[in-house]
This record gives C-alpha cells, structure tokens and sequence, in this order.
C-alpha cells in the first residue's frame, strides 16, 4: 500500500516536472542529435575503410553507407610490421612506465602520511614547489642529451616514475584511512613495509585503479617525447607510427601500397589508396580502446572526482 | 639564540627516534628526491642558459654570459617581430577557447540534467565521453582527412556552392579548426565534474520552486544553476591561471608553414627554433618569459577572485 502510494507520488511529481511535453520533445531530439555528432567521425572512417576507394575518393569521402565492401585495407594494416612493432613497444612502455610510476607513487605517498614524521614538512614543500615551477622544456632536453639518454627507452619511463600529483592523491588516500589502524600495527610490532603493502594499499584499490588507468592512459597517448628522444622507427610507440601514417602521409611503405593495389582495382590512384588505408588504421588503432572505456567508465568518473577533491 | 639551538638538538633527537622507527620510510622517499632533483630541479637551475651565451662544448656552467648584462636573448625576443604575433596567436587561441570551451560542458551537463529517461540519459552521456579516449594524433589524423579540399570539407563546399580548397592550409580558420575539435573532444569529459555538482542539489529545491510557480526553463535558472556556481567559479579561476599556456599538442600536429601566421604559439616556436633549430639559448628565455607571465596570472586571478567572490586557490 505505502509502496503504490510512493509510485503515485513519483508519477505524479515527474508529470509536474515534466510540465511540457514539447520541451521534453525538443530535449530528447536535441540529444539524440548530440549523439549522433559524436559517433559520426568514427562512422564515417568505417564506412570509407570498407568501401571501395575509387568511389570514396569521387564522393569526397561522404558516403552514408559502405559502397563494394572489402576488407583489403585491413589486410594491408595487419601486415604492416611497423604497426605491430609500434603495438608491442607501446605495450612495453605502458606496463614498465605504469608498474614504475605507481610503485614510486606509493612509496613516496606513504612516509608523507605519517602523522608527526620529523622533516616531513620540508621534504614536502620540496615535493609542492615542483608543481608550480618548472625548467621548461629546453633544459630538460639539454640534460637529457648530457645523461645519454637519447634513444634509450628509459627516457620515457625513468623520468615519469614520480608524478607528484598522482602522489599528493594516492597521501591524500592514506591521510584520510582511520590512525588507529597505522596506530594499532604498529603495537603489533609491524613495520612500515607491513603497514604500508599489507593493510594501507590493500584499503586503497579504488584510488590505485583510478591512478594506474590514467598513467596507462597517458602512456597509450603519448607522441610528443617519443619523437623529441627516440630517433630509431624499431623504438617507436603506435602513436609515433600512427603520426608518420596520418600526419606525415609516409611510411605506408612501398610494400603495403603495392599490396592494395593489386588486391583492388589497379586503376585506382595513389592518393585514394593512401586515404583507404588511413582509414583502416584509425580503426585498427582506435577500436580496441572503444570497446573497453565503457567498462571502465566508472573508475574514470571516480577519477576526475579524485582530481578534483584535491584541486 | 639560545632557543634556536635547543630547538635544533630536539629536532635530531626527534629525528633519531623516528629514525629508529621508521627508518624504511624515510629510505622510502630516496628514490622521488633523487628524481626530482635530477630531472626537476636541475633543470630549473638549467634555466641559466637563458641569460648565457650558450656553447654546447663547453656547457651550460662553461659558457659566457650572455651581451646586455646577460638578457640579450629577452631584449632580442621582446624587440623581435615575432613577440607581437606569438602574443596575439596565444591570446586568440586562448580567449577563444575559453568562451566556447568553458561553458559547452556546463550547457551540456544542464541539458543532460533535464533528461528524465534514466537509461537514456545514460547512454548519451557514454557516447559523450568517448571521443575523449581517442588519441590526439588519430583526432588530428582524422581532421586531416576531412578538412582537406577533397575531403568531407571539400564535399560541404561544394554543396554550397564554394569553390573547394584546404581549411587546413586557411589562416582564418586554424583557430575555430583547434577550439571546436577541442570541444568535440573534451565537452563530455568535462561535464562530468558539472554532472557530480548537479547530482547534490536538494531536489526539495525544485518542489520549492515548483509551488512558486517556476516553468522548467526558470527551475533550470533558479535552481540548477546556483546549485553549480561554486563549482564553476573554482574552475574558470583554475582556467584562467593557465590562459597563456596554450596546449601545443594538437598545433604540432596540425600546423603547417601556410599557417603559422594564426597558428605559432610560444610552446611550437620554442620547439621549432630550440628542439629542432639548436637555438637553445634563445627559446630558453622564450620559455622563461612565458612561465613567468602565467605565474603572475595565477596570482592575479586568484587575487581578483579573493576580492570578489571569496574563493581562492591558496
């Protein structure tokens, strides 16, 4: 009885809330269209990746459904050794930079979370001001350059093993779990490395998980230092491969355009052929982090809350 | 005196006693100093090559000072042709990016606000995050592909009636081309901090406001709207802090010699003249100036923001 009565109340608010159903019309169109903004680039590569490139090309590459679907391009794209290369090193950097950041991250998140540690508040002023100045990137290069760092792989993962704000998150987490916990191990007679792996960090996996994503995130990203420090192509992450592809229009290699032309029509000319497999690789590259962001959505929206508790 | 020194012997016998206790915590913080000292630290000591005449042989420590009492290269870039147009790209790029990239995410998590359909409210907002997960260099790919003369751009074009060329290789359009993709990308991203803000205010409010008569344009006014002010007005202070620093990623990737006049910032022409050119020296102190100049706009909009709304940073 009380429950029907609960369900009436409700319906009978949403009707008030809801007040116009034109506006609600407008609304749900309104994001639907939205939507539909948001998924139509990657649509559109889709469709242009399967079709044949002749056609797309005399479209201007607007086509609303795929025109003689073929799979060549993607054929082409798996044969492409730079692109598993790039896979597999982008695979390497992301598991070593992720696995060092987020070890260095507890380590030093956890000395600075104990109450009344002497020196703890010149060690973290030490740790703060790093955050607001910084060398700018012209001396780093020159250091870099000094310690050989040049074209080694460590360039990409020894420098970002500590990232302070990450830090302050992870000793903002440690803080905030009750002191009589810490307090009462420490009677037990157990040590900081005890205390630290055995009870904090097995009370913080929500917090780990969020940090962990997101330098694995940056490290799936990452172009910008790899084409700065790393001049060798069998060192490149997919990002440094994807921009040689997408943006320097190069390196799809002798091999791979002959590969599609002679799969496809013969006729077609280099410049839609060079398209087509752009195409194919956006998807390629693009797809597998699609399929798995919605699962991890929750732990991204806990993230930015994160973030922003501290800011 | 006295008291200075007692104080410092109570410290080390603090210290020994928490040494004695923690002392794995304290080797703990070994490997972050190390590192910040390496590679931050030293690199903002490096930040003298600005005022030297650098000498890669002979090194930052080993090379003269620079003419002008050490601050020819500033006096040199200030005085430049290129200052002006650096300053005005960023200022372009910047303001711009702020009046159409702050509020978007706040319109839209308004908009998401008033979908009832929990499911599809949902499904909306899912598909609004994803292009954040794309990378920034298959979104640039992507731009490319279509913004060029023969690409969907093109196709637009001629449906208007305009003879088709490259948006790309257009000036006047780098700026909108960088700000718009920026909102593609990030506006459902950014909404989500609007979306937690939203989720907080007492629906009682809205009865409140329902019995006063309030239709749902003015309940979004009255109600949701105040309920996110707080939160907006710490992130346009935190925005503003950084209005100079325009992110150079995208720029790097997008720019080409046809649209440097719109598109140079101070990040891309210190990595074309510095990275690429060897002028370390001189983009030094292009860095220096820029870092600076933000600093002094952190504190400045806190200050305002201290004056005027009571809330600050710090």
């Amino acid at each position: 009885m009380a429950k029907k009565e609960i369900i009436v109340q409700t319906k009978k608010q949403n009707k008030i809330r809801n007040g116009s159903l034109v506006a609600d019309v407008i609304i749900y169109a309104f994001m639907g269209v939205l939507a539909l903004l948001f998924l139509y680039p990657l649509y559109q590569v889709l469709v242009n990746s399967i079709s044949d490139p002749g056609v797309v090309a005399t479209k201007n590459g607007l086509l609303l459904w795929p025109q003689g679907v073929h799979f060549d391009a993607y054929r082409v794209v798996f044969a492409n050794k730079n692109i598993w290369i790039g896979f597999k090193n982008t695979l390497v950097y992301m598991v070593l930079g992720t696995v060092c950041q987020f070890i260095v991250t507890v380590i030093t998140a956890y000395p600075l979370s104990i109450k009344n540690l002497t020196f703890k508040k010149p060690i973290l002023i030490y740790f703060t001001i790093s955050m607001y100045f910084g060398g700018g990137i012209i001396p780093y290069f020159i250091l870099i350059n000094n310690l050989g760092l040049m074209n080694s792989m460590w360039v990409l993962i020894i420098p970002q093993a500590l990232n302070v704000y990450n830090m302050i998150i992870m000793r903002t987490q440690f803080v905030n779990l009750p002191e009589e916990l810490k307090e009462a191990a420490y009677i037990d007679g157990a040590g900081d490395g005890t205390i630290l792996f055995r009870i904090l960090l097995p009370l913080s996996t929500a917090v780990s998980a969020v940090l962990i994503l997101f330098t694995a995130v940056h490290y799936w990203n990452m172009w910008f230092d790899p084409m700065i420090y790393l001049t060798k192509r069998e060192m490149y992450p997919i990002q440094s491969i994807l921009r040689e592809i997408l943006i320097d229009n190069a390196a799809i290699g002798q091999a791979g355009r002959a590969g599609v032309q002679t799969k496809l029509n013969r006729n077609t000319d280099q410049a839609a052929v060079n398209a087509l497999i752009k195409y194919a690789t956006i998807m390629v590259t693009t797809v597998p982090i699609l399929c798995v962001y919605p699962f991890a959505q929750k732990h991204f929206v806990k993230g930015v809350m994160v973030g922003s508790l501290k800011g | 005196m006295l008291t200075q020194q007692k104080q410092a012997v109570s410290v080390m016998t603090r210290f020994k006693k928490d040494w004695k206790q923690h002392w794995i915590a304290y080797l703990m913080l070994i490997p972050a100093i190390v590192l910040l000292f390496i590679f931050h630290y030293i690199p903002i000591y490096g930040i003298t090559i600005a005022f030297k005449d650098y000498k890669p042989r002979r090194g930052i420590l080993g090379s003269d000072w620079a003419d002008m009492y050490g601050f020819e290269h500033f006096i040199r870039f200030f005085t430049g042709a290129h200052f002006p147009v650096l300053l005005r790209n960023t200022l372009t790029i910047s303001i711009y990016s702020m009046v159409v990239g702050f509020p978007a995410p706040i319109l839209l998590a308004l908009l998401l606000n008033e979908v009832r359909h929990q499911k599809y409210k949902k499904v909306v907002q899912t598909i609004s995050y994803m292009p954040y997960f794309i990378s920034t260099v298959v979104i640039c790919g992507m731009l490319k592909s279509f913004l060029a003369y023969d690409g969907l751009a093109g196709a637009l074009m001629t449906m208007l009636g305009i003879e088709p060329y490259s948006l790309l290789s257009a000036p006047e359009a780098f700026p909108s081309i960088l700000v718009w993709s920026d909102v593609w990308q990030g506006i459902g991203w950014n909404s989500i901090i609007y979306m937690s803000a939203l989720s907080s205010i007492d629906q009682q409010l809205y009865e409140a406001a329902r019995i006063d008569g309030c239709n749902r344009l003015r309940q979004a006014w009255h109600v949701t709207l105040p309920g996110i002010v707080p939160t907006i007005i710490v992130l346009l202070i935190l925005s503003m802090g950084s209005l100079l620093s325009v992110s150079t990623d995208k720029i790097l990737l997008l720019y080409t010699p046809l649209t440097y006049e719109t598109a140079d910032v101070f990040g891309t022409y210190t990595y074309r003249l510095g990275i690429k050119g060897g002028k370390y020296d001189f983009t030094a102190a292009v860095g220096l100036a820029e870092t600076v100049v933000n600093f002094l706009m952190v504190i400045l909009f806190n200050w305002i923001s201290k004056k005027t709304t009571e809330q600050s940073l710090w």
